[in-house]
């Protein structure tokens, strides 16, 4: 009895998930036309693929975008993080532990609050509507959820092996790139991972810091599913082509993916 | 020593980026939101515009002024879409981190499904059910498929309200839920033994509740009534959010579940403690810190929710409104930089009042440890 009571509440928690999954495909593979409300969850007869061509049409450019920005802003930031969090946690000064502090309040502000400042900013040096300011937002946003993890990261890997090869005359640069690199991967493939999805699944940036053509698919996503008398198997199309990328990585990365969720949520 | 200095220029260029993106952003922001910047339009878009001080006229409106009454109601939308949002959000994840505990078959695919949501955007999210709950569509007609009559609830365009209140009791009910909060912190000091935070718990909520009934239910903030409610259309916003984030309580949940020593449950076994005894008192208290983490950042993430309710419902829509909708609409399409600036600021105030307590809590026990 308890258990038929445990399987049947797992499978309405199951339906709950993904009906919606199901509707979204369903409704990106009809024709336009034979979308009506009272058969919405009817299969499509026949299928029609000419949604993702269409869609893929119309969000390439955007698609790419996102691409390139998620990209650079994730490998820019993961850079600096590895170096910040080394200088924090091998090379502290005094005061460090403080300015880390400081930083780390950067993480928790609702951008609404500097919204106003940094789109001003962006404008005044030229970048904006740009790609490159988009980017140069993420990393500088990023830094303290980065160096974060990358500090916690290097905190646990013995001083004494700093020491050694300091004994043996390698510098700042050497040690890092010798002994600390080498250490480093998972720390970079959680820090790559988390950045990937926040930076792609990005919003409030991408919609204030550019134009048409330098937006990101979200942007484009938001702004078709908004417009007036949509053919709902193109948005539908359009949140599948969204998604997909940050889905390939929850899905083939899942568990760096849980421990960057984890370590980014609870940041602190 | 110089490597110490190379140190020091390394991390530089961050703490430069952070000090004027963050810390002079901030100061920026607060700086306009005290001045008339949008009130003039052919000044609004200037690169240099002139300001002036107003002093603190923009928050001012906004909280009892005519024009801003969409504010107000955004202020009461954020609220109980933050309260269901994450009591959704902590119930659907208990549950499910439960069932998943006692490990049924096919247990990876199950937290698979369940988390996955955690993965998409809060656009893609909202526009999945913007789609679903199409007056006559998607969730409405579901109950048709096992034969029952379709339903009819107009999800996001409906314009009810319910727990309506007069804006001007508010100072009233804020005092009241303060009041409550801090009888609850007496509570708990008293069963934790220590009569001196008793004390001070007791005569502040004492003080509260004796300025809400005396002189908090004379004020007024505006000089009419205007009510305000849980706008309807958010049920289906709360339940987009909810379908997006519980997966993340539950792996939460799931993660202290299983760090759950045996031994406890085994002791409270031998002890005879019936099942739900020892979940009341010793499986949830040992959940209380994990629920107090996930209610931090559940907290977070509504007070600035922003993209789902823009996918969802779009900016112009004022049933579904929430400040940060608000604050955008104001600066960017209405060039009100000021007032954007001052929501803002209370943006941040809100947020810093959740997160600040949170984090020297944390701070304290990493310094005990």
């Amino acid at each position: 009895m308890g258990r038929a009571l445990l399987y049947a509440f797992l499978l309405l928690a199951t339906l709950f998930f993904l009906l919606p999954v199901y509707l979204v495909v369903l409704t990106a593979l009809k024709e336009p036309a034979k979308i009506t409300l009272d058969t919405v969850w009817r299969w499509p007869d026949p299928v029609y693929w000419e949604s993702f061509r269409i869609a893929w049409e119309a969000f390439r450019p955007k698609f790419q975008n996102s691409l390139v920005l998620a990209l650079t802003a994730t490998a820019l930031s993961a850079l600096v993080g590895a170096l910040n969090g080394y200088v924090l946690a091998k090379w502290p000064f005094r005061g460090s532990g403080l300015l880390f502090a400081l930083m780390l309040f950067g993480m928790f502000i609702p951008y609404q609050s500097i919204l106003i400042p940094l789109f001003q900013f962006v404008k005044a040096i030229g970048l904006y509507g740009t790609l490159w300011g988009l980017i140069l937002v993420h990393v500088v946003y990023g830094i303290p959820i980065v160096t974060l993890i990358f500090k916690n990261y290097y905190s646990e890997i013995p001083d004494e092996l700093v020491e050694a090869a300091r004994i043996d005359g390698a510098g700042f640069f050497a040690i890092f790139r010798h002994v600390i690199l080498p250490l480093s991967v998972p720390a970079f493939v959680v820090v790559a991972i988390w950045q990937f999805t926040q930076i792609w699944n990005e919003f409030l940036f991408a919609v204030t810091l550019t134009r048409p053509e330098s937006q990101p698919i979200t942007v484009a996503l938001a702004q078709l599913a908004g417009g007036e008398a949509v053919k709902w198997n193109l948005p539908m199309a359009g949140a599948i082509l969204a998604a997909l990328p940050t889905l390939l990585v929850y899905v083939f990365l899942g568990r760096y993916f849980l421990r960057g969720l984890l370590a980014g949520s609870v940041k602190g | 020593m110089r490597d110490r200095i190379t140190a020091f220029l390394v991390l530089l260029p961050s703490l430069v980026a952070v000090g004027v993106f963050v810390y002079g952003f901030i100061g920026q922001n607060l700086w306009a939101s005290l001045t008339d910047w949008g009130r003039n339009p052919a000044q609004a878009l200037a690169l240099r515009p002139e300001l002036k001080f107003v002093g603190l006229e923009n928050y001012r409106e906004l909280f009892t002024g005519f024009v801003d009454m969409r504010f107000r109601q955004s202020v009461v939308n954020l609220i109980f879409f933050t309260l269901f949002f994450m009591a959704g959000s902590l119930g659907l994840g208990l549950l499910l981190a439960l069932a998943l505990d006692r490990s049924p078959k096919g247990e990876g695919f199950f937290r698979t499904v369940f988390l996955f949501p955690m993965a998409l955007s809060f656009v893609v999210t909202g526009t999945i059910w913007r789609w679903l709950l199409q007056p006559q569509g998607g969730v409405n007609v579901l109950p048709t498929l096992v034969g029952l009559p379709p339903l009819s609830f107009p999800w996001l365009t409906t314009r009810d309200q319910v727990l309506v209140f007069d804006w001007n009791a508010l100072p009233f009910y804020t005092a009241l839920v303060v009041g409550l909060v801090l009888l609850y912190l007496a509570w708990r000091a008293h069963r934790e033994g220590e009569p001196k935070r008793l004390a001070w718990s007791l005569l502040a909520a004492g003080i509260l509740f004796l300025w809400a009934f005396t002189v908090g239910r004379g004020l007024h903030l505006l000089p009419y009534p205007e009510p305000h409610g849980f706008s309807l259309a958010l049920v289906g916003v709360i339940l987009a959010a909810v379908w997006q984030m519980s997966g993340y309580t539950m792996a939460l949940y799931l993660a202290g579940l299983r760090g759950i020593p045996v031994e406890v449950l085994e002791a409270a076994k031998v002890d005879g403690a019936s099942e739900w005894q020892t979940y009341r008192h010793v499986i949830f208290p040992l959940l209380a810190p994990i629920t107090l983490s996930a209610m931090i950042v559940l907290g977070h993430i509504a007070l600035k929710i922003f993209d789902l309710i823009f996918a969802m419902a779009g900016l112009d829509y004022a049933p579904t409104d929430v400040p940060a909708i608000y604050m955008y609409l104001l600066a960017f399409r209405g060039n009100q930089f000021a007032k954007g600036a001052a929501i803002g600021l209370l943006l941040l105030l809100l947020v810093a009042v959740v997160v600040v307590p949170y984090l020297a809590s944390q701070l304290r026990k990493e310094v005990r440890r």
